[in-house]
């Protein structure tokens, strides 16, 4: 379990998240939801020990943040954030293979390779394996980088915004793959997702966020209704259902 | 294996450089020895030269995330003219001159590292990534620099001007063998350093949150990272003065040539190639062209040249 407690957090002087204290469940899928600058990607990023805390704990399965090496968080917790540019010139399985360096520290190991082979497979990269990822599309980057994520073998994934870039067939696929991980590997990964209805379909636990503060957490059902929605986003927004999971109809 | 075959090919063809360098036309008689420990000492300072450049450009850039910036434009060179002119405008001609090398390379070593500390410690100090602020901040120093140069300058005597302009240009020839053994300690100290770090490096170039993500102590490596480039730039300018262009040449030459982003090949690569550039350089220089400028100068030139095509073409990211 990840708790959180009395996280609050300020960018210059602007406050960004105020007072924040939530349990993200293990061995679940959790979607973090809510309109742009809700903070989403910033509790992300603290969580993930992107960000310096200000004020504030968050602890990883009993683990303080502030107190647990880096390297150690790094075998137990794989971060994903929202892509920049990187400088280097690597080929696709250098990249995924970075996965690996918190596990072998430079020298890999046969098994090293063994599972970045798997990434590379799982996320259908097989082909682009040995082009140069200034050289492929950004959805196929995008992809890279969550096959390097998940060949980090960490029990906790967190990732910004994993559906950017993608088109409909692998923003499906990645949901599905996110919650066989979680089904059948028994991880348990937390996500900003900004299109709610993936949210709806995959998500086990959803956090809805607004103005920097929580302002519902639950199951699907109890979080994404349209009264709920329609205050989060300040905009009217009808809820259906479909397969017996919610079925937001904000584009309409 | 590939990247391996590379090495050795760069290994050969150096120790062909240094094998012409030391023996082409070497004359018969008691000469024979005098001239060959001279050309082994010019030959120990080329290779700490190479080394020490090709791998403080190559660190650099890593750091920077950038191939076009060289630390040279932190003002490390601006600082060495400006000690030089204050040392100039201190003692005299003469008191310039008679300074003990020894000190004065220690002194000037010193000075760049701790300044170079300060700079990297205050600026990476809290504020955890700001690296382009950092080389902003250097980037303006080295203006400051050169401008209180000028201004010393212009207060200078004439003649004191002249040695000072002699002393800022950089001299693969004016290397003092007194200085090897202490530079070239400072080089295997920091080259060492810098390849026990190889695989870090790798982790750093991927830019600060996926590194984070790895588990790397982003702010250490840094910090380690500059502190290695600030005493690899301060001997090889302490021992030849500044230039600008050649570490560019060179990590230009390196990413072209290894087309790898690992640093356990590039460094080694950088330095080799770094000193098969000099040695050849020089040897051309002294040997055919009989002395007639500063293999400095032409390096900057062709430096430029090489620096503007990359451009051009585009493979400068």
């Amino acid at each position: 379990m990840i708790r959180i407690s009395g996280l609050s957090h300020r960018i210059g002087k602007s406050a960004i998240l105020h007072d924040i204290s939530a349990d993200l469940p293990k061995g679940k899928l959790t979607a973090l939801i809510g309109p742009n600058g809700a903070g989403k990607s910033t509790l992300l990023r603290l969580i993930g020990r992107l960000e310096p805390l200000q004020s504030g704990s968050v602890t990883l399965d009993g683990a303080d943040l502030s107190r647990t090496p880096t390297d150690q968080l790094a075998l137990r917790m794989a971060v994903l954030g929202q892509q920049t540019a990187i400088a280097s010139r690597l080929r696709l399985r250098e990249l995924v293979g970075f996965g690996r360096w918190p596990h072998h520290k430079g020298r890999p190991r046969p098994r090293d390779l063994e599972v970045v082979n798997q990434a590379l497979a799982a996320f259908s990269l097989d082909d682009l394996a040995d082009r140069f990822i200034d050289e492929i599309s950004g959805g196929q980057a995008q992809r890279a980088y969550l096959a390097m994520t998940v060949a980090q073998e960490t029990d906790w994934l967190l990732l910004d915004e994993p559906l950017n870039n993608l088109d409909m067939a692998h923003a499906r696929s990645l949901m599905a793959r996110l919650g066989e991980l979680v089904r059948v590997g028994g991880k348990s990964v937390v996500t900003v997702i900004h299109e709610v209805n993936y949210a709806a379909a995959w998500a086990d636990h959803v956090v809805a966020m607004k103005q920097g503060r929580i302002v519902a957490q639950g199951s699907p059902y109890e979080v994404l209704t349209s009264e709920t929605l329609s205050m989060l986003y300040d905009t009217p927004v009808g809820v259906g259902s479909h397969r017996g999971r919610p079925l937001v109809l904000h584009h309409v | 294996m590939n990247k391996r075959l590379v090495l050795w090919v760069l290994a050969g063809v150096l120790a062909l450089a240094a094998a012409i360098w030391l023996l082409q036309g070497l004359p018969d008689g008691q000469a024979r020895a005098f001239v060959l420990k001279l050309r082994t000492e010019r030959l120990v300072g080329l290779l700490l030269v190479g080394i020490s450049t090709g791998m403080a450009t190559i660190l650099f850039q890593t750091v920077a995330a950038n191939r076009v910036l060289t630390p040279q434009i932190m003002g490390f060179d601006a600082l060495y003219m400006l000690m030089q002119t204050l040392l100039v405008a201190a003692f005299g001609i003469a008191g310039f001159a008679g300074l003990p090398a020894g000190v004065k390379f220690t002194g000037e070593v010193a000075v760049m590292v701790l300044l170079a500390a300060a700079l990297f410690g205050t600026l990476l100090g809290q504020g955890v990534r700001d690296i382009p602020r950092t080389i902003l901040t250097g980037v303006i120093l080295g203006i400051l620099f050169r401008s209180l140069n000028t201004f010393v300058g212009r207060v200078l005597d004439p003649n004191e001007f002249a040695v000072v302009q002699q002393a800022s240009f950089a001299s693969f020839s004016k290397i003092d063998a007194a200085l090897l053994p202490a530079a070239g300690a400072l080089t295997l100290i920091g080259a060492a350093a810098a390849m026990l770090m190889a695989s870090r490096l790798d982790v750093l170039g991927l830019g600060r949150d996926p590194a984070v993500s790895l588990g790397l102590h982003h702010r250490r490596v840094v910090l380690a990272a500059l502190a290695i480039v600030a005493l690899l730039v301060s001997v090889s300018t302490a021992l030849i003065g500044p230039v600008t262009f050649f570490g560019l040449i060179v990590a230009g030459l390196t990413h072209g040539l290894t087309h790898s982003a690992c640093h356990r090949v590039l460094l080694p690569a950088s330095a080799m190639i770094a000193a098969i550039t000099l040695i050849l350089g020089q040897t051309v220089f002294e040997r055919v062209l009989g002395q007639a400028a500063f293999l400095s100068v032409v390096i900057e030139f062709a430096g430029g040249l090489f620096f503007l095509l990359l451009l051009i073409k585009g493979r400068i990211r």
